[in-house]
């Protein structure tokens, strides 16, 4: 086995180490930031290094080492890289525990690059409980009434929706006798049809995975969780759950149906039509239950709903063409990849603002354009992303899912999804109506510092990057699409 | 035959323990019921073969995190008020009943593979080659690891004072 394929996990532990005991001595605790940040940067540039060769997987199967790992690594790795640049103002809040702070974004980062690889039920669930754990610790990290009350449904919600998770796949190991994805694909293939048809048991392990992960991607009816968790959380976590844990979970997803019941064709249209009736309802009840939101991090909450909604698209388009074709795969990628730095932009925009302000209500918003015209630039065009439209990097990828579906016969899919577009420009524009014709409450200026200004504009950039240039990201995507069978 | 009548018996055992840890109201006699459903579970593995596992099972879940449970009953306050009742009491119960309802009928009607190889025993030492051995699950074990400082990192950081 090839441990070099490891190391970018490897970098990432050992930093997450070092921080831990760094923290002990150091007291200047900005230097656990920057050492974070080091860290992020140089399993990055191994990940990028790795990139484009076809590697097989290590440990015996258990992970892959493919672009399609590697594109969600570097995904994980730039968010926590954003959020941490974001972060450095905010843990004033616990002077004393940066330390312990850092440390578990980097651990759960850690888990979350797991995910991406795993190919084996066993290793995907421990890394996908790694990664929860971290994040219980993370929301409620401010200690308060509501960071705590956060954290508690988080935790309670997040184990019931583990032990689900675990009781489906027991079904599919107890059905096929395997717990590698690539195994699980043979058993199920060379099975007779009859047999198939006549096992209820496979259909249910399915349908508990995908409850299990519905729960990690916030789709709805798994997503009860989100407002309460996204107001109650420090905001840094918030854009980090919002963005890398949804990622993670679509991942997940994307490898073990696509490698583990892509074929035979009438069980993926199973699980395509599961995906299409959740991505309805979804994006319909998310952008519904935004509207009347005035906590702007409750309304990204019922917002981030919706964009699963959008994002399950992808996937039901994926279960129609029986992994024939990549549209609905690369589709789902390059969304992904439009979405962090969308998120990114508009959470670090709030944090922004929010932390001066020591609100989080959309009228306090009032006259930001006029107080702090860049970082009300910046979220305006976060915003504008999050409805779909051009030139930002939202439009595109919206386009690029819609047009999968389209091809696989889901046009009903795809009008419900332009009809809840619409819908969400209401609740979008009315922040960005505040900010701009609001009147501000005071004439005073608010400034910003380097490092949340740095991380604004590189969020920022993204977006503008994606929506004006995306052919190069959608080259990527279209790349990383192509998962290796194992 | 008599590990039938054994199955049986521990599994009657287990789920009116189970369901005494839902219904009673006094916290701590739950718990205690908590603590007779691990037990009966352990007896499970024992008559599945597996006893590793139930070893495992008594030492941690009966052992430790029975202890850790009654510890923390009794260090909270408000714990003679006992478990508050609510208002989702029935449609809990409905879904309940229909999830159980689609579980039984899902797993009697499918056409398992059943092993014939004989069950492994003792099982200590396969489950040690599978875990640490060529080839095995060694990954998993050392993300465990990972998981475990994570969960102490946390842990240290909800208990501070304020």
């Amino acid at each position: 086995m090839n441990l070099t394929l490891f190391i970018p996990e490897l970098t990432l532990t050992v930093f997450a180490i070092l921080v831990i005991l760094l923290d002990l001595f150091v007291r200047q605790k900005r230097v656990l930031a920057q050492v974070s940040i080091s860290g992020l940067v140089i399993a990055g540039v191994i990940t990028i290094a790795m990139w484009g060769n076809s590697f097989p997987a290590i440990f015996n199967n258990m992970l892959a080492v493919d672009n399609f790992a590697l594109f969600f690594k570097l995904i994980f790795l730039a968010v926590a890289f954003l959020v941490i640049l974001a972060s450095v103002d905010y843990t004033s809040r616990f002077a004393r525990f940066q330390g312990e702070y850092y440390a578990l974004v980097l651990l759960s980062t850690l888990g979350m690059m797991l995910m991406a690889g795993a190919a084996d039920l066993i290793t995907l669930y421990i890394s996908l409980e790694l990664t929860s754990i971290s994040l219980y610790a993370l929301v409620g990290f401010l200690k308060d009434g509501k960071s705590t009350e956060a954290s508690l449904k988080y935790l309670l919600l997040g184990a019931i929706s583990s032990a689900v998770l675990l009781y489906g796949m027991a079904l599919i190991f107890g059905f096929t006798g395997k717990t590698q994805l690539g195994e699980i694909a043979m058993v199920i293939q060379t099975m007779p049809a009859q047999t198939l048809l006549a096992s209820p048991a496979l259909i249910l392990g399915m349908v508990l995975l995908i409850a299990g992960f519905g729960f990690k991607i916030a789709a709805v009816p798994f997503q009860m969780w989100v407002p309460d968790v996204y107001e109650g959380a420090p905001t840094p976590i918030t854009a980090y759950l919002s963005v890398a844990s949804k990622a993670a979970g679509f991942a997940i997803i994307l490898r073990v149906f696509f490698s583990a019941f892509g074929q035979p064709e009438w069980l993926s249209l199973n699980w395509g039509m599961i995906f299409a009736v959740l991505a309805a309802i979804g994006m319909t009840l998310g952008n519904i239950m935004a509207i009347p939101q005035t906590n702007i991090k409750r309304l990204l909450g019922y917002s981030s709903i919706a964009q699963a909604g959008y994002l399950l698209i992808g996937l039901a388009a994926m279960g129609f063409s029986a992994g024939a074709d990549t549209a609905g795969r690369s589709g789902i990628l390059f969304f992904l990849a439009s979405y962090v730095f969308t998120n990114m932009g508009v959470f670090i925009a709030i944090i922004a603002i929010s932390t001066k302000l020591n609100s989080d209500q959309i009228e306090d918003y009032a006259g930001m354009g006029k107080r702090t015209p860049l970082v009300a630039l910046a979220l305006t065009l976060g915003l504008i992303s999050l409805i779909g439209m051009p030139p930002a990097a939202g439009f595109m990828a919206k386009f690029y899912i819609f047009s999968a579906a389209v091809q696989h016969n889901l046009l009903w899919l795809v009008i419900i999804a332009v009809i809840n577009s619409v819908i969400s420009a209401y609740y979008y524009l009315r922040v960005v109506k505040v900010m701009w014709l609001g009147k501000p409450a005071s004439e005073e200026k608010i400034s910003q510092s380097g490092t949340l200004k740095l991380a604004l504009v590189l969020a920022s950039l993204g977006i503008l990057l994606l929506g004006i240039l995306p052919g190069y990201v959608m080259r990527l995507a279209e790349f990383a699409a192509n998962m290796r069978l194992y | 035959m008599g590990l039938t009548v054994a199955f049986w018996a521990l599994a009657v055992v287990a789920v009116l323990s189970a369901l005494g840890v839902v219904l009673l109201r006094n916290v701590f006699r739950a718990a205690l019921s908590l603590i007779l459903c691990f037990l009966t579970v352990a007896g499970i593995y024992v008559t599945l073969s597996a006893d590793f596992l139930a070893a495992i099972q008594i030492l941690v879940y009966v052992g430790a995190i029975s202890v850790l449970i009654i510890l923390a009953i009794m260090m909270t306050r408000d714990v003679h008020r006992g478990s508050p009742a609510n208002r989702l009491q029935i449609p809990a119960l409905v879904v309940a009943v229909l999830f159980l309802e689609v579980l039984v009928l899902a797993v009697i009607n499918t056409p398992w593979q059943i092993s014939n190889t004989p069950a492994l025993t003792p099982t200590t030492a396969p489950l040690a080659i599978k875990l640490f051995g060529e080839g095995g699950f060694i990954l998993p074990v050392e993300i465990a690891a990972v998981l475990l400082l994570s969960a102490i990192v946390g842990a240290i950081v909800l208990a501070r004072e304020k």
